[in-house]
């Protein structure tokens, strides 16, 4: 049977709740908006972000452990969660270029929003070749420690800070409406019903994915000390 | 077995609120539950599918690491 399956369970649930209910709730459409249906892309765009961002976070605090007391597992959750992180930066950027389309007109507008993932990919997309590019393991686990902290305080600039001085195209990025991502009078009630169990639901997947691959490593880790 | 049990049960559960849910969503005058609200239901089942899809095959290979565990 599979390992602590209820926390599985409840993301099993939370989506299939998010898919179904997702595009049957009642979408605001307010005049002067040109969102629309598009709107529901909020169960499944932004949660990538939500998610990415707490597996970095995860990923930066086993990185941290790591440095604290050398344990070669800390190293394992560290890279596997930021590996996860990547994986759901990039189908964030992917989702957001397909709704900046049609929302936009262009799939890359130049946006600061988009830039600055795109900067704090590249910087994870780096934390990557690094380790790869070095041979010895436990140089490898330590340096790629030391960068992933780096990396992780330039997430946040990245994403958070730096759209946020300029003027954005996401919702609520215009004048001084002042927050590049969500724009509060777009979403009603009944859609922070679904939200808020999608972030959660996508969340947990994605740390389930991440726990498989951390297992996978483990034991190749045993096997290779037995051989 | 009690485990599996719970498990179908939930998996039960979450189905059934989707039926209620579209239940409730269908309009007097429609011919049949794919057709009717703009065909909106059609984009549910195919992502549903894949999500299913997409959850089996998780939760296989969960199941298959846990063996590998027990080694």
């Amino acid at each position: 049977m599979i390992r602590q399956s209820w926390w599985k369970l409840l993301s099993f649930v939370l989506l299939v709740y998010t898919c179904s209910y997702g595009f049957l709730v009642e979408v605001p459409s307010p005049p002067g908006v040109p969102l629309k249906e598009t709107i529901r892309n909020l169960f499944f765009h932004v949660p990538m972000w939500i998610a990415m961002m707490i597996c970095f976070g995860v990923s930066v605090v086993y990185a941290v452990k790591y440095l604290r007391r050398h344990d070669p597992v800390y190293d394992i959750y560290s890279t596997e969660f930021a590996r996860t992180g990547t994986l759901l930066g990039i189908l964030g950027l992917i989702t957001g270029m397909i709704w900046a389309n049609y929302q936009w007109g262009k799939p890359w507008s130049g946006d600061p929003k988009q830039n600055g993932t795109a900067i704090a990919l590249l910087i994870y997309f780096a934390y990557f070749v690094l380790k790869g590019s070095l041979q010895d393991e436990e140089k490898q686990s330590r340096i790629g420690a030391v960068y992933n902290v780096f990396a992780f305080f330039m997430l946040f600039p990245t994403i958070w800070i730096l759209p946020r001085l300029t003027e954005s195209l996401h919702p609520g990025g215009q004048g001084s409406e002042g927050n590049p991502g969500l724009n509060p009078k777009d979403t009603t009630n009944s859609m922070r019903t679904v939200m808020y169990p999608a972030f959660i639901g996508w969340t947990l997947l994605s740390v389930w994915i991440t726990t498989l691959r951390i297992r996978v490593q483990i034991i190749h880790q045993k096997q290779l000390a037995n051989e | 077995m009690n485990k599996l049990k719970r498990i179908i049960g939930v998996m039960l559960l979450a189905i059934l609120s989707v039926a209620v849910q579209a239940q409730s969503a269908v309009p007097e005058d429609n011919t049949g539950l794919m057709r009717s609200n703009g065909k909106i239901y059609v984009v549910v089942a195919v992502v549903v599918t894949i999500l299913l899809g997409l959850f089996f095959y998780v939760f296989n290979l969960d199941r298959k690491i846990s063996k590998l565990e027990k080694k």
